[in-house]
C-alpha cells in the first residue's frame, strides 16, 4: 500500500521547484533521494507499514530546519519529522508524495541547569543521554520508554512517551518545561518557560503528543528529578498470569505507588531472559517486577510490606535487587523485551492499549481466547501499575497474509480495550498504526475538534498528514465494516 | 523482518544465512544508539540499521551504487550494535556478505584500488612492513610532526633471561606488531614465566588484513596455513595460543564460522578457535598479585578494544586483572566505543577515524589519568597518534611492577 497524502495541492512541478531550491540551501550530504538512499527510511520501529519517501533531509541548523519548512509550505508540500525512528505506531511513517525531516543532527545537550533541575536539549538527544550527563549532579529525567537507549527526546515529545517508570513520575508531557517549535510558516515560537505555570492556554501539553501535526520540535527544556536515595526492585514469580493481575490490582489498592510495576507473561521471559541474563524463571507463568524508591526507611519498609503482600496473593518465588547492578539488570530484560521477541519470531506486532486495572484478569483472558482463534501467539509485557498494555502478537511477514491476521487481531484487542473502558493507546502514539480505532475511541464531535486544532496550526495540512487523528469519512467508510451491538457508528453521517 | 531475497542467492548457503540473520533483525533501532558512525553522521545509512537494510535491498535485487559500497566501507566492524542487539542479530556476519556481494556489483575508484591492493601487499607481511617501517624511523628526525607521530621511536628491548616451563603455549608474533612494539610480546614473557608459562613463537598474520579488504581468497589461504601449522604444534604438548593483540585473538575465534563449509577445515578450525586464549583470559590473577609491587599512584584508564568487548564479549577483563592486581582504574565515559583505529580504517577512512579517536580520547580523559591501557596494537598505535598521555598495552605496564 502506498502511504500517499491526498490533500496536499502540490504537483510534480512544486516537487521539483522544491528540490532545486532545496539543494541551493543544504549541502549535499544533507539530501537524500536516490531510491538506495531513501528505502532504508521506508520504516521506523514499526515495520509492518513502508513507504519510501520521496526525500529526505538531514538539516544540522534552526535556520535550514526553518528554510526548508518555509519551502515546503510555500510549494504546498507535506512533511513528516522523524527522530531516532524507533516509534512503535508509524508516527514517522514517510509519505510517497512528501518530505521527511530527519532530526538526527540535532544531538548536542545545550545547557544543564542544576539549580533550576532542568537541561536544555536539542531533539536529536537520546533519553538516555539525557540522565548520563546529569548524573554527575546526582540527578536525571524520569520518563523512560523501554527503547530510552536509542529513542530521541523530540519523538518522546511527540508521542509522549511513557515509560516503566512513568507510573509515579508521570509521561513525558509532566517532566518537560518548555519548547521551542517550528510552525508551518517557519515562525520559531517558544511555549511553555522555566517556571512551572505559564498563563493563557496549555499549548506545551497540547504540543506533547500532537504527533508532528502542530509544528516541528527543534528545542526542549526537561525537568530533572535528584536520584532517589535507594531504589530496589523485587521479581516474583507466579505460576498463574491471572494471579499475578490481581497481585498488581492489591498492591496498587494498598496506597503504595510502586516507582514500576511490571509484568511479563512466559514467552517474554524467556525472550528477555536469553537476552539479558537477568535470572528470570523461566518456568514461570508470570512475573511482576515492582520497584520501590524513596528513602532508606521508606524502602525497606515497604519492600518488606510488598513482599508479604506478593507472598498471599501466590507469589512462588521472589527476589529482591541488592545492589544497583542486580537492579538495572532486572530492568534490562524488560527494557528489551521487545526486541528480544525477535529472538522466537522473525516479526512481532506491538499493541498499546490501556484499561482500567481491575479488567486485568478479564482482558488477558480474552486476548488468550483471541490469539487461539487466529492462531498467532502472543507475548505479554505490561506496565501493570497503570494498565498500559503491550500485547506482542507473533507473526512472520513473509508468510503470505500473516501480516492482514495479525492486524485483524491487533485491532479486536484494541476495540476490547475501548470496550473494557480504557483507550487504544497508553504511551505509543496513534500513528497510522491505530488511526482506524481512533473512530471507535471517538465520537465525530470530538474528531471535529481535533481538526480544528490541526487547522488552526496549519490550515494547509502540511505536517504529518494522515496520522493521528482519522478523517471523519474514513470513521464513516470503516463503520459500515464494524457493526458494534447492532449500531453503525457515526450514524449521523452519510455514507460513500 | 521481512525479506524478499533473489530466488538464485537465496538457494546458496550465504543467501540462507543472510536471510536468517536479516530476518532476526526487527527494526528497533537500538543498535543506532551505540554505533560510533551513526552518532556522528546521524544518518541511518551510517548506521547498523540502515546498513542492514542496504544489504537487503541489494540482495533483494535493487539497484546498488558507490553509495551502498560507501556505507558499508563506512562502518568499523567494531559490532558494538551486536552487544546492543536485544534480538540477537550477527549484523558481523551479515556485513560479511554485504561487503563481498558489494564488491561484486560495484566498482571502486583507481585510487581506492591502488590503496587497499598497497595495503594489502604490505601489512600481512611481517618483514617488508618492517623495513618500511625501519625507513621510516630512519628519517624520523626530519620529518614533520604529524608523520613524526605516525612512526614510534625505535625501542631496545633489554635481553630475557627465562626459565623452562612445563607449561607451553605459542604466541602469535602478529603482522605488523614484531616492529611497530616488540615490547608487547617481550613484556608479555616476562609476565607469564613469573606465571610459570613458557611461550613459543609463531610467526605470521592471522588472516584479518585480507578479510576486511574483501580479499576473502587469499584470507583463506594464509587461515589455512596458519590451521595446518598449528594443528602439527599443537601435537608437541603445547597447551594453545596466547593473542596479545585482541583484533589476532577475535579473528583466530570467527575460524570456525569463516570454514563453516569446508569439510577438510572446519573441525580443525574449531580445534584452534577452541585453543585461543586472549592475555586476558590465562592470567592467574591471585598468582600474579603477589609478583607485584604495584605502583598505587598511577591513574590508569581502560580502552577494551571493541574486539575484546564485542567480538570476544570480554568487556571487563583488562578492569579485572589491573584492579585484583591493586592498580588505581579512572573513570571513563562510553566504554562501548570504538577508538577509530579498526584494522586498516584509520587509512582507509582517515577523517571519520580521527574524529572517532578525539571522541573515545576525550571519554577515556574525563577522569585526569595518567597513563591509557589497552590490548591492541591498532587501538594502542593509533590513539597514541592522538593522546597526551601515553597509551599502552596493560601487560607493559604490568611487566614494569614485576618483582625483581
Amino acid at each position: 500500500m502506498r502511504y500517499h497524502c491526498r490533500m496536499t495541492r502540490a504537483t510534480k512541478d512544486n516537487r521539483k521547484s522544491l528540490r532545486k531550491q532545496l539543494h541551493q540551501v543544504l549541502p549535499k550530504t544533507c539530501i537524500l533521494e536516490t531510491p538506495e538512499q531513501t528505502i532504508p527510511y521506508e520504516s521506523d520501529g514499526l515495520t509492518a507499514y513502508q513507504q519510501k519517501p520521496w526525500m529526505v533531509v538531514l538539516p544540522e541548523s534552526i535556520e535550514q530546519v526553518q528554510t526548508i519548512i518555509r519551502l515546503c509550505h510555500k510549494e504546498g508540500v507535506p512533511v513528516v519529522a522523524r527522530g531516532a525512528g524507533t516509534g512503535l505506531s508509524g508516527g514517522a511513517l514517510p509519505l510517497a508524495n512528501g518530505l521527511l525531516l530527519s532530526l538526527a543532527k540535532f544531538n548536542r545537550i545545550l545547557d544543564i541547569n542544576p539549580a533550576n533541575r532542568s537541561a536544555t536539549v536539542e531533539p536529536g538527544v537520546r533519553n538516555l543521554a539525557i540522565s548520563e550527563a546529569v548524573e554527575k549532579f546526582n540527578l536525571y529525567y524520569a520518563p523512560d520508554p523501554s527503547s530510552q537507549i536509542a529513542c530521541t527526546i523530540g519523538g518522546n515529545v511527540a508521542e509522549n512517551a511513557g515509560g516503566v517508570h512513568c507510573l509515579k513520575y508521570g509521561l513525558t508531557v509532566h517532566n518537560i518545561l518548555q519548547l521551542k517549535i517550528i510552525t508551518i510558516d517557519g515562525e520559531l515560537i517558544t511555549i511553555g518557560s522555566q517556571a512551572l505555570d505559564t498563563p493563557g492556554y496549555d499549548l506545551l501539553a497540547l504540543m506533547t503528543g500532537s504527533e508532528g501535526m502542530l509544528g516541528i520540535i527543534v528545542e526542549v527544556i526537561v525537568k530533572l528529578l535528584p536520584r532517589p536515595e535507594q531504589a530496589q526492585v523485587i521479581l516474583a514469580a507466579f505460576d498463574d498470569v491471572v494471579k499475578a493481575g490481581e497481585a498488581v490490582g492489591a498492591i496498587i489498592a494498598e496506597g503504595i505507588i510502586p516507582a514500576g510495576l511490571e509484568m511479563m507473561d512466559n514467552p517474554a521471559i524467556c525472550a528477555a531472559e536469553d537476552y539479558a541474563h537477568a535470572g528470570y524463571p523461566v518456568d514461570a507463568e508470570a512475573i511482576l517486577l515492582c520497584e520501590l524508591d524513596g528513602t532508606n526507611e521508606e524502602v525497606t519498609e515497604q519492600i518488606q510490606f510488598v513482599e508479604n503482600l506478593l507472598t498471599q496473593k501466590g507469589a512462588t518465588s521472589l527476589r529482591t535487587s541488592q545492589n544497583t547492578a542486580e537492579r538495572l539488570k532486572l530492568w534490562l530484560g524488560r527494557k528489551s523485551a521487545f526486541p528480544a521477541v525477535g529472538r522466537i519470531s522473525p516479526d512481532y506486532y506491538c499493541m498499546d492499549g490501556t484499561i482500567p486495572r481491575h479488567q486485568l484478569p478479564f482482558i488477558l483472558q480474552k486476548i488468550s481466547d483471541l490469539s487461539k482463534e487466529y492462531n498467532l501467539l502472543v507475548a505479554n509485557v505490561f506496565h501493570a501499575g497503570d494498565g498500559n498494555l503491550h500485547p506482542l502478537i507473533l507473526y512472520d511477514a513473509n508468510i503470505e497474509g500473516e501480516l492482514e491476521r495479525t492486524e485483524e487481531f491487533g485491532g479486536k484487542i484494541l476495540e476490547l480495550c475501548v470496550k473494557a473502558g480504557g483507550t487504544i493507546t497508553g504511551e505509543h502514539g496513534v500513528g497510522k498504526e491505530k488511526i482506524d480505532q481512533m473512530c471507535v475511541q471517538f465520537k465525530s464531535l470530538e474528531l471535529q475538534i481535533f481538526h480544528d486544532i490541526k487547522h488552526s496550526f496549519d490550515p494547509q495540512e502540511l505536517l504529518n498528514p494522515g496520522k493521528a487523528v482519522p478523517t471523519l469519512h474514513r470513521c464513516a467508510e470503516l463503520g459500515g465494516m464494524h457493526v458494534h451491538d447492532g449500531l453503525l457508528p457515526h450514524p449521523e453521517l452519510e455514507r460513500f | 523482518m521481512q525479506t524478499k531475497i533473489k530466488h538464485d542467492f537465496l538457494q546458496s548457503e550465504k543467501g540462507q544465512l543472510a536471510d536468517k540473520i536479516l530476518r532476526s533483525c526487527v527494526h528497533c533501532g537500538f543498535c543506532t544508539a551505540t554505533c560510533p558512525t551513526y552518532q556522528i553522521l546521524g544518518d541511518e545509512l551510517d548506521g547498523p540499521r540502515g546498513r542492514i537494510y542496504l544489504i537487503k535491498q541489494m540482495l533483494e535485487g535493487h539497484t546498488v551504487t558507490k553509495e551502498t559500497l560507501n556505507h558499508l566501507d563506512r562502518c568499523l566492524t567494531c559490532r558494538a550494535c551486536e552487544t546492543t542487539c536485544p534480538s540477537g542479530v550477527e549484523y558481523g556476519h551479515l556485513l560479511e556478505i554485504g561487503r563481498s556481494e558489494v564488491e561484486k556489483r560495484v566498482k571502486r575508484s583507481l585510487l581506492q584500488k591502488v590503496l587497499r591492493k598497497t595495503l594489502l601487499l604490505i601489512l600481512p607481511f611481517p618483514k617488508r612492513f618492517a623495513v618500511l617501517l625501519q625507513t621510516g624511523q630512519l628519517f624520523r628526525p626530519v620529518l614533520p610532526g604529524i608523520l613524526k607521530k605516525q612512526i614510534p621511536a625505535k625501542t631496545r628491548l633489554t635481553k630475557l633471561s627465562l626459565k623452562n616451563h612445563k607449561t607451553k603455549m605459542l604466541i602469535l608474533d602478529g603482522c605488523a606488531q614484531p616492529a611497530l612494539a616488540p615490547e608487547i610480546n617481550h613484556a608479555t614473557r616476562k609476565v607469564l614465566d613469573a606465571l610459570d608459562i613458557e611461550l613459543v613463537s609463531f610467526s605470521g598474520c592471522c588472516g584479518a588484513i585480507n578479510q576486511h579488504l574483501s580479499d576473502e581468497e587469499k584470507a583463506l589461504v594464509i587461515i589455512k596455513n596458519n590451521i595446518d601449522r598449528l594443528i602439527a604444534e599443537f601435537d608437541n604438548d603445547i597447551e594453545g595460543i596466547v593473542m596479545t593483540a585482541s583484533g589476532c585473538g577475535a579473528m583466530f575465534k570467527e575460524y570456525p564460522h569463516l570454514l563453516r563449509n569446508d569439510e577438510h577445515y572446519k573441525n580443525k578450525a574449531e580445534i584452534i578457535a577452541n585453543k585461543t586464549f586472549d592475555l586476558t583470559e590465562i592470567i592467574n590473577t591471585e598468582k600474579l598479585k603477589n609478583k607485584l609491587n604495584v605502583n598505587k599512584n598511577l591513574n590508569i584508564a581502560v580502552h577494551t578494544p571493541c574486539t575484546l568487548q564485542h567480538a570476544q564479549k570480554l568487556p571487563l577483563n583488562i578492569e579485572n586483572i589491573l584492579s585484583s592486581c591493586g592498580y588505581q582504574l579512572s573513570t571513563i565515559k562510553d566504554k562501548h566505543l570504538c577508538c577509530g583505529s579498526a584494522g586498516t580504517y584509520s587509512i582507509t577512512q582517515p577523517e571519520l577515524s580521527a574524529q572517532l579517536r578525539e571522541q573515545r580520547l576525550s571519554g577515556l580523559m574525563v577522569g585526569q589519568p595518567d597513563m591509557i591501557a589497552t590490548a591492541n596494537i591498532g587501538c594502542l598505535h593509533h590513539m597514541n597518534a592522538g593522546s597526551t598521555v601515553p597509551v599502552r598495552h596493560w601487560v607493559e605496564i604490568v611487566a614494569e611492577n614485576l618483582k625483581p
